[in-house]
This record gives C-alpha cells, sequence and structure tokens, in this order.
C-alpha cells in the first residue's frame, strides 16, 4: 500500500547512530508527526491529547471536590460561586466523556494495536485515520474556546429547554461535540473496514484476539448511534440560533424528546467506554496468568450481545422523567438483559486465573483492581434498572458513584492497565514495576475511598450536581474529598512512573509478558512497517508454546 | 407519633427517615439487592484473592493450561444470575406501579416550580405557600407544573420523586407516615441556583393542618409585609437576596440598593426607585444590570402581577433600605 508512506518523510538510515531502526526514528522534524500516517504515530498523538484531556478533567474533578468539602450553606462565603460550580462540574464530565473516555481505548490503544494484531502494517484507510485525529483536535479547540469564553453550564447532558436559554457558550460545545461525534465515527468505521477485510490468512472471527471483538464491537454502535447525537446537538444549535421549536416547551416543542434522542446515542456510548476496556482485561487476564482465556466464545458473544442490548435500554436514564407507565416496565426489563453477558465476563476472567500462572506485576494488579471495582460498579446497576429503588435513587449520588465505578473504576482503571501493559512495545522502554504496583494500589484505594460514601449519600438522598448541601452530608463528604486528593496522587505516580520509563528505562524486549497475539512478534518498540514478512497466525491464546529466554528477559514462541 | 414502632428502620446508615409508605417497598427491595449484591461480591474477591495467591508465578511452580472451557459452569452461572435478575425486575416494577397509579380520594395541592423555588397552592382553600404542608395519614396527590425549564421534586424521607416538565402536568402521589419536617430537594439540574432549590415538607396532625391551611389563606394587612409575602411565593426569592447588603445571587440584591445609581448592561445609569423597580419587574430585558450579562434571563411579570401587588413588592424593596447589613 503506498499510501502507508508519509509524504514528508526521509528514512533514517544511520545504523551508527541508532542501531536499531523503528517508527520512532523512521523519519524526524514535526512535519513527519504532524503529516504521518503510520497509525502507530497517529495512535501516540491520540495518547497524548487524551492525557492532556484526561489531566484537565481531573483537574475539574478536584475542584469540584475542594469546594464540597464545606456544606457551603452561605454562597456568599463558598470558594465557587453556584454558577462558577455549575461550570466546573459541565466542563469536568463534557470532557471527561466526549475527549477522553470515548476516545481513550480506541483511538490510542486501538489505533496503535489493530493493524499490528492483525498483522498487517496498517488500517484499511491511512487518511482517513488521520483526518480523525484532526477532527478530534478541532473538537478540542471547540472544548478549548469554550472554557475561555463564558463556560457552559448546562450539564454534559444538555438538557433542554435549560441548554436553549443559557447565555453560556452552549453552541460552541454541541458543535464540539458534533466535530467529535465524526472523529468517533470515522475511526469506527476505519476499524470495521481494516477487521472485515484485512485479517491476515488463518485468522478467522474466532482466532481474533478478544481486544480486536471488543474494538469491533465498539465501532458499530459507534457507526450507528453516534449520528444519533450529531444530529441531536445540531438540532438543539438550531433550536438556539433559529427557535424551530423541536424541544422548546415555549415553541410547542417537547423537552422530553431531546432526553430521547440524547440517550439513543449516550446509552450505547456508555457501551462505547466499557467495551474496549473488557477487551483490554481479556487480554491482561490471559496473557498475564499465562493461560489461555477461559471461555473464548462466551466472551466474545457477550461483548456483540452487550452491544447490541446497548441499543435497547436508553429509557432507563428516564425513569422519572414521565414516560409511560409500560414503557417504562419494559425498559427496565430490558435494563436487566445487560446485566447478564457482564456478569458472564467476569466469571470468566476468574476462571482464566484458575490453575494458570499468575504474574503479579503492574498490568495484572491495575486488571485485578478492575475486577473489583467493575463488579461494584456492576452490581450497584441492580439498584438503579429496578424502578422502585430507582425512584429514589435517579440523581442522586448513588448515581454519581454507580457510573464513575464503571467508568472510572471500569475503563480508566483498565485504560491505566492497557496501558503499562503495552507501553514497553509503543515506547521500547520497560518501567519499574515495583512503583507501577504502588500506583495502582493507591489508585486503588483513594477511588475506594472517594466513591463509597457517595453510594451512602446518594441513598440518604444528597441530589447530584449541587454546589452546596445539608450538613448531615459534611463527614461523608470530606472521606470523599480526602480520597479524590488519594486518588490524584496515584495517578501522578501512575504518571510518573512511566514518564521516569522514557529516561532511564530498560530496553524492553520482544515480548516481556509472555503473550502469544501478533503484536509480541515484532521489535519493541514495532519498525516502522511492524513486520518485515507477515507473521504466522496461531490460536491467540495458545500459551503451551510460549517460552521464557533468561538471557534476553524475552518470552518466545517456540517452533512446532 | 408511631415512631417508636418503626425505629428499627426509620434512620439507618443507608437511608433517611422513613415516613411514607413507599419507604417500606423501596427499603426492601434495596435491603434485598444489597444482601444479593454482597452474596455475589464476597465469593468473588475471595476467589480473586485465592487464586493470585495459590497461583502466583514463582519458581517451581507450572500452572496448567487446560481448564478453558466448563459447559455445566458455564451454563450455571449464566442461568442463576439470570432467575435472580428477573426476580429485581419483578420486585422493581410492582412497586413501581404501587408508585405511579394514583388512588382515589386524595388530599390535592398544586406544585410550581420556577427558578429556583418550590410553591404550593392547597386545593382545599387556594392558601399558598412556599413550605409545604399536609396532614398525615391521608393520599396526598401532587399535580406539578414547571413555569421554565426541567426540575424534579424529590422527598428522601418518603422516596418519591417525580420531574416537573414545563408544558406537561406531572402527577405524584405518596402517603405520609409521620409527622415531622422533611427535606425537599430539586433533582434536576435547572440552573444557577439548582442547589438551592430546597424546602421543606412539614407533616401535621389533621387538626394542624387545618390550622395551618386557614393562617395561609390570610395574606398579610400591612403593605411592607405583604410585599415580602408575595417575594417568597412569586419567585422572586429565587434568584435575588433580601439578606446581606451587596449578596450577588443569580440577580441583583435588593438590599442596601434604593435610591441609589445602579448601572445598566446597555451602558446608561438608572436611579433605583419606584419606576425603575416597576419597569424591572414588566420589562425586564430593558432594566437589565451590568454585570448580569451570563445569567438567566428574568422572565416578565406582565399580567401575572397586579397594580396592587407590585406596589407592595415595591413597599417591600424600600424597606429594606432602612436596614443595609442585617439579615432579614
Amino acid at each position: 500500500m503506498s499510501a502507508v508512506t508519509s509524504p514528508m518523510t526521509t528514512p533514517v538510515a544511520s545504523p551508527d547512530k541508532s542501531p536499531e531502526h523503528h517508527y520512532l526514528n523512521h523519519s524526524s522534524g514535526f512535519l513527519s508527526w504532524a503529516l504521518t500516517l503510520d497509525h502507530k504515530r497517529i495512535g501516540m498523538m491520540y495518547l497524548a491529547g487524551i492525557l492532556f484531556s484526561f489531566f484537565l478533567g481531573g483537574v475539574f474533578a478536584l475542584a469540584i471536590r475542594i469546594h464540597l468539602w464545606n456544606p457551603n450553606l452561605d454562597p456568599e462565603a463558598a470558594w465557587l460561586s453556584n454558577a462558577t460550580y455549575n461550570r466546573v462540574f459541565t466542563l469536568h464530565g463534557a470532557i471527561m466523556v466526549f475527549l477522553f473516555i470515548i476516545p481513550s481505548i480506541p483511538a490510542a490503544l486501538g489505533n496503535f494495536l489493530l493493524p499490528i494484531m492483525l498483522g498487517t502494517k496498517d488500517v484499511a484507510f491511512p487518511r482517513l485515520n488521520l483526518g480523525s485525529f484532526y477532527l478530534w483536535i478541532t473538537g478540542l479547540l471547540f472544548f478549548t474556546f469554550t472554557l475561555f469564553s463564558s463556560g457552559i453550564d448546562t450539564g454534559w447532558t444538555f438538557y433542554t429547554p435549560y441548554s436553549i436559554e443559557s447565555k453560556s457558550a452552549v453552541e460552541a460545545a454541541t458543535l464540539g461535540v458534533f466535530i467529535l461525534g465524526f472523529s468517533s465515527i470515522f475511526t469506527g468505521l476505519n476499524f470495521i473496514v481494516t477487521i472485515n477485510t484485512m485479517r491476515p490468512p488463518g485468522m478467522s472471527w474466532f482466532k481474533m484476539p478478544l481486544f480486536l471483538w471488543a474494538v469491533y464491537a465498539t465501532s458499530i454502535i459507534q457507526v450507528l448511534a453516534t449520528p444519533v447525537l450529531g444530529i441531536t446537538v445540531l438540532l438543539l444549535a438550531l433550536e438556539r440560533f433559529i427557535g424551530i421549536g423541536i424541544f422548546d416547551p415555549a415553541l410547542n416543542g417537547d423537552p422530553v424528546t431531546f432526553q430521547h434522542f440524547f440517550w439513543f446515542y449516550s446509552h450505547p456510548a456508555v457501551y462505547i467506554m466499557i467495551l474496549p476496556a473488557m477487551g483490554i482485561i481479556s487480554e491482561l487476564m490471559s496473557v498475564h496468568s499465562h493461560k489461555g482465556i477461559f471461555g473464548y466464545r462466551m466472551i466474545a458473544y457477550s461483548s456483540i450481545a452487550i452491544a447490541l442490548f446497548g441499543f435497547l435500554v436508553w429509557g432507563h436514564h428516564m425513569f422519572t422523567s414521565g414516560m409511560a407507565d409500560v414503557t417504562t416496565i419494559v425498559f427496565s426489563a430490558l435494563t436487566f438483559t445487560v446485566s447478564i453477558p457482564s456478569a458472564i465476563k467476569v466469571f470468566n476472567w476468574l476462571g482464566t486465573m484458575y490453575q494458570g500462572t499468575v504474574a503479579l506485576n503492574t498490568p495484572m494488579i491495575y486488571a485485578l483492581a478492575f475486577i473489583f471495582l467493575f463488579t461494584i460498579g456492576g452490581l450497584t446497576g441492580l439498584f438503579l434498572g429496578a424502578l422502585s429503588t430507582d425512584m429514589h435513587l435517579h440523581d442522586t449520588y448513588f448515581v454519581v458513584a454507580h457510573f464513575h465505578y464503571v467508568m472510572m473504576g471500569g475503563t480508566l482503571v483498565a485504560f491505566l492497565g492497557g496501558l503499562f501493559h503495552w507501553w514497553p512495545k509503543m515506547t521500547g522502554k520497560m518501567f519499574n514495576d515495583t512503583a507501577g504496583i504502588f500506583s495502582a494500589a493507591i489508585v486503588f484505594v483513594g477511588f475506594n475511598l472517594t466513591f463509597l460514601p457517595q453510594f451512602v449519600l446518594g441513598t440518604r438522598g444528597m441530589p447530584r450536581r449541587y454546589a452546596s448541601y445539608v450538613q448531615e452530608f459534611q463527614q461523608l463528604h470530606q472521606l470523599s474529598t480526602i480520597g479524590a486528593m488519594t486518588l490524584g496522587f496515584g495517578l501522578l505516580v501512575a504518571g510518573l512512573v512511566l514518564l521516569h520509563s522514557l529516561f532511564y528505562g530498560k530496553k524492553a524486549p520482544m515480548n516481556p509478558w509472555g503473550g502469544a497475539t501478533l503484536e509480541w512478534e515484532c521489535s519493541s518498540p514495532p519498525p516502522h512497517d511492524n513486520f518485515s514478512s507477515p507473521p504466522a497466525v496461531g490460536d491467540p491464546y495458545d500459551f503451551t508454546t510460549v517460552e521464557y529466554d533468561g538471557k534476553t528477559g524475552s518470552y518466545f514462541k517456540k517452533k512446532k | 407519633m408511631n415512631s417508636a414502632i418503626l425505629a428499627d428502620i426509620s434512620e439507618g446508615f443507608w437511608f433517611p427517615p422513613a415516613a411514607s409508605t413507599f419507604a417500606k417497598q423501596v427499603d426492601f427491595l434495596y435491603y434485598a439487592i444489597l444482601w444479593i449484591s454482597i452474596v455475589f461480591f464476597i465469593p468473588i474477591v475471595i476467589a480473586m484473592i485465592y487464586f493470585m495467591v495459590k497461583f502466583r508465578q514463582r519458581p517451581g511452580y507450572k500452572g496448567s493450561p487446560e481448564a478453558l472451557h466448563n459447559t455445566p459452569l458455564e451454563i450455571t452461572w449464566t442461568v442463576v444470575p439470570s432467575f435472580i435478575a428477573i426476580w429485581i425486575f419483578w420486585e422493581g416494577a410492582v412497586g413501581y406501579l404501587n408508585m405511579a397509579i394514583v388512588p382515589d380520594d386524595t388530599v390535592d395541592v398544586a406544585v410550581y416550580a420556577s427558578k429556583w423555588v418550590w410553591n404550593f397552592k392547597y386545593k382545599e382553600n387556594g392558601a399558598e405557600s412556599p413550605v409545604l404542608y399536609l396532614p398525615v395519614d391521608k393520599d396526598i396527590k401532587l399535580t406539578m407544573q414547571s413555569k421554565d425549564v426541567l426540575h424534579s421534586f424529590f422527598v428522601p424521607a418518603f422516596r418519591a420523586k417525580r420531574d416537573v416538565v414545563p408544558g406537561r402536568y406531572h402527577y405524584l402521589w405518596f402517603h405520609p407516615t409521620k409527622e415531622g419536617e422533611f427535606d425537599v430537594f430539586c433533582t434536576e439540574y435547572c440552573g444557577d441556583n439548582h442547589s438551592t432549590m430546597i424546602t421543606k415538607v412539614r407533616v401535621l396532625s389533621e387538626e394542624a393542618y387545618k390550622l395551618k391551611l386557614a393562617e395561609l389563606a390570610k395574606e398579610p394587612e400591612d403593605i411592607v409585609e405583604r410585599g415580602k409575602w408575595l417575594y417568597e411565593r412569586r419567585s422572586c426569592k429565587g434568584c435575588h437576596y433580601a439578606g446581606t447588603e451587596g449578596a450577588k445571587g443569580p440577580g441583583p440584591s435588593y438590599n442596601g440598593s434604593w435610591g441609589k445609581k445602579v448601572p445598566l448592561a446597555n451602558g446608561t445609569e438608572v436611579t433605583f426607585d419606584d419606576n425603575y423597580v416597576k419597569d424591572s419587574i414588566l420589562n425586564p430585558s430593558i432594566a437589565a444590570r451590568k454585570g448580569y450579562e451570563t445569567a438567566s434571563a428574568m422572565p416578565s411579570y406582565k399580567g401575572q402581577l397586579k397594580d396592587e401587588q407590585i406596589d407592595a413588592l415595591i413597599a417591600f424593596i424600600k424597606s429594606l433600605e432602612s436596614t443595609p447589613g442585617s439579615s432579614k
């Protein structure tokens, strides 16, 4: 494929300076990155971008928790005014959802790994891939503009009619979301085509690594659901500009229609966030247990089942919104169907450890933390899926804690686990494993301290999105704030461990963990073309032939 | 009060006081799911820790890569959770229908939600109040409407919640079982002062409720008192503070402004007097103050307040001038 060669590249062939040729030193200069068509470089640029977004969203999160240290019963004496607080929590949510979690795993790790796991040179449409990245950057610019104009105070959900009359920069934010949506659609399209058409000979669907199954299921949702978000925010922008009367009750519109439109995307989006995380965990559990995944087919099918059921449950965000009783009950019933495939996955991951050879290193510790936290997140979903309890818990801190357990305890922790797991492959450097485990431990403790008290707060009636609260909630809020500081510190340590490895890390071997998927059969970091000759495709979870070589510190595949 | 009988479930670690008939079913299902969750969670964590220790990588140990599949086990852990999920759904749906179907013979109260105050109007005698008064042991039906954006009426002690949507009537019923005072929260984000859209519900005995309603029906005679009465019931209080001088709410504070020059958004200055206050109430967009450009726009009260009521409001605002710095 001619498209793979970047237009501005001149291959660096100086064997005396850098004896090994890989994608990082393949060419140099700003344009060699900015105009690259190499999926690995695009993946790395995404990684830098989303980590920046995560930092930004994290700063807002800490601002929220610091503000809530006090009940702020006198808004005058509070650290943030109510209007500022509303902007802070909106930006926290919008940045984390649209700029961080949705693109995090598919766009950063997915871009880097998908072609290598398929043993190919690149994705099907490398130029479209670069285009997706620049759309993402444009979306980021729109949000940055929002940040420096009048902010955005509608909540990340943009519920009408408040979002129609709000005087904050709703247009900029909605256009940003619209553009980010296209970035997401193009990435999904690219991945679907790549997986359908570019699998190497011998890699049938059920010989595919589970990470690819998860990315495939995610891509289907991205392509099918994101256009609905696009049209919804576009209608909202039109409503603001020319008052077309779709959502505004003052113009005979219906605000609840907006909620249906919005959640028709945003509920499947929850699975855009969690499915790739589940894919990572499947890889991590198997590789670090040095044992094939338990119930491969069940995990693969459950990814697809979650993707499909995920389209049918959006109404569970609206149980109190005044839908017809029958509709409400049907949505509750459908919601419970999603819980089963998620439970199956947890059992299968545990089964994978059974009789394995479990290496307790940083990626594995993150993966185990994921299982703990995701299980809590999933089980607390039962309280919200059941109608009578949801009447009490809806829009309280219980919901906040629940989705943070799934989104942050789930997706973020899996993302970190995956980042540590593939870091040696991506950068060619080994990190300090002890320090990495230390970061995982602090993140785990900090996370639980932040969000466990919020379950109690929610059950006791604390509504979400409140800048102030009644006195009796203060102790639990303070516990949560202490937890958030701990969590922030843990994440800082994780970042420092990775940063440290870039400068002082040992050189990473080809296959440091003993994985059997194809990405471990090219050097670390991979060469520009990934593989000099197409690798032989085998069972991605056959560890019987993978053996450790003490001399190189690397695993290798024994020739049969 | 029968709190002694219900003491065991009235206020625990998890729940606020249980003060309506919904509390029993909601709390029962909540604790049931909590125990089901614990029964699932503990073995998962124990298995995880056991496997971490037992099968850890160590010199001289090599695991067996055999156990990759076990159909009976996989069917079990699919089917058993499915039945449990069906039971939880069923219990939740039955409880929900009980909450959704409004009984006959209710005590009716109209609820008006607006940014950022609640106002309650009693069907029995047309009285109004910013705090909700209810008789104990009666079925209550709220007919709720919003004047502006989405709100949501939530009483944790009653386990009752319903969104209030502009352009529609939404109904909520419940049956208070305990006398006392409980929090009312707005739980649907509604803009700047969402977090102050809090009031109380006071559940009274039948006689006390009757007395209270008769008392509420009387508008105060004194013009300043009547202005304050209107200030609390016509949404002014949601944005404009009458307390501390210079306190900046979503809208300008009244206190200490009377007679002073105030800057307008259009660049001019105007004296804060009777005419300015009247303009602000009837035509808020042209009287908008400088420094409030990003605040929510105030709606016009044209046709909603009588001249006599505007006079009363002016008298109330003017009265604040003489007590700068003091809280109301």
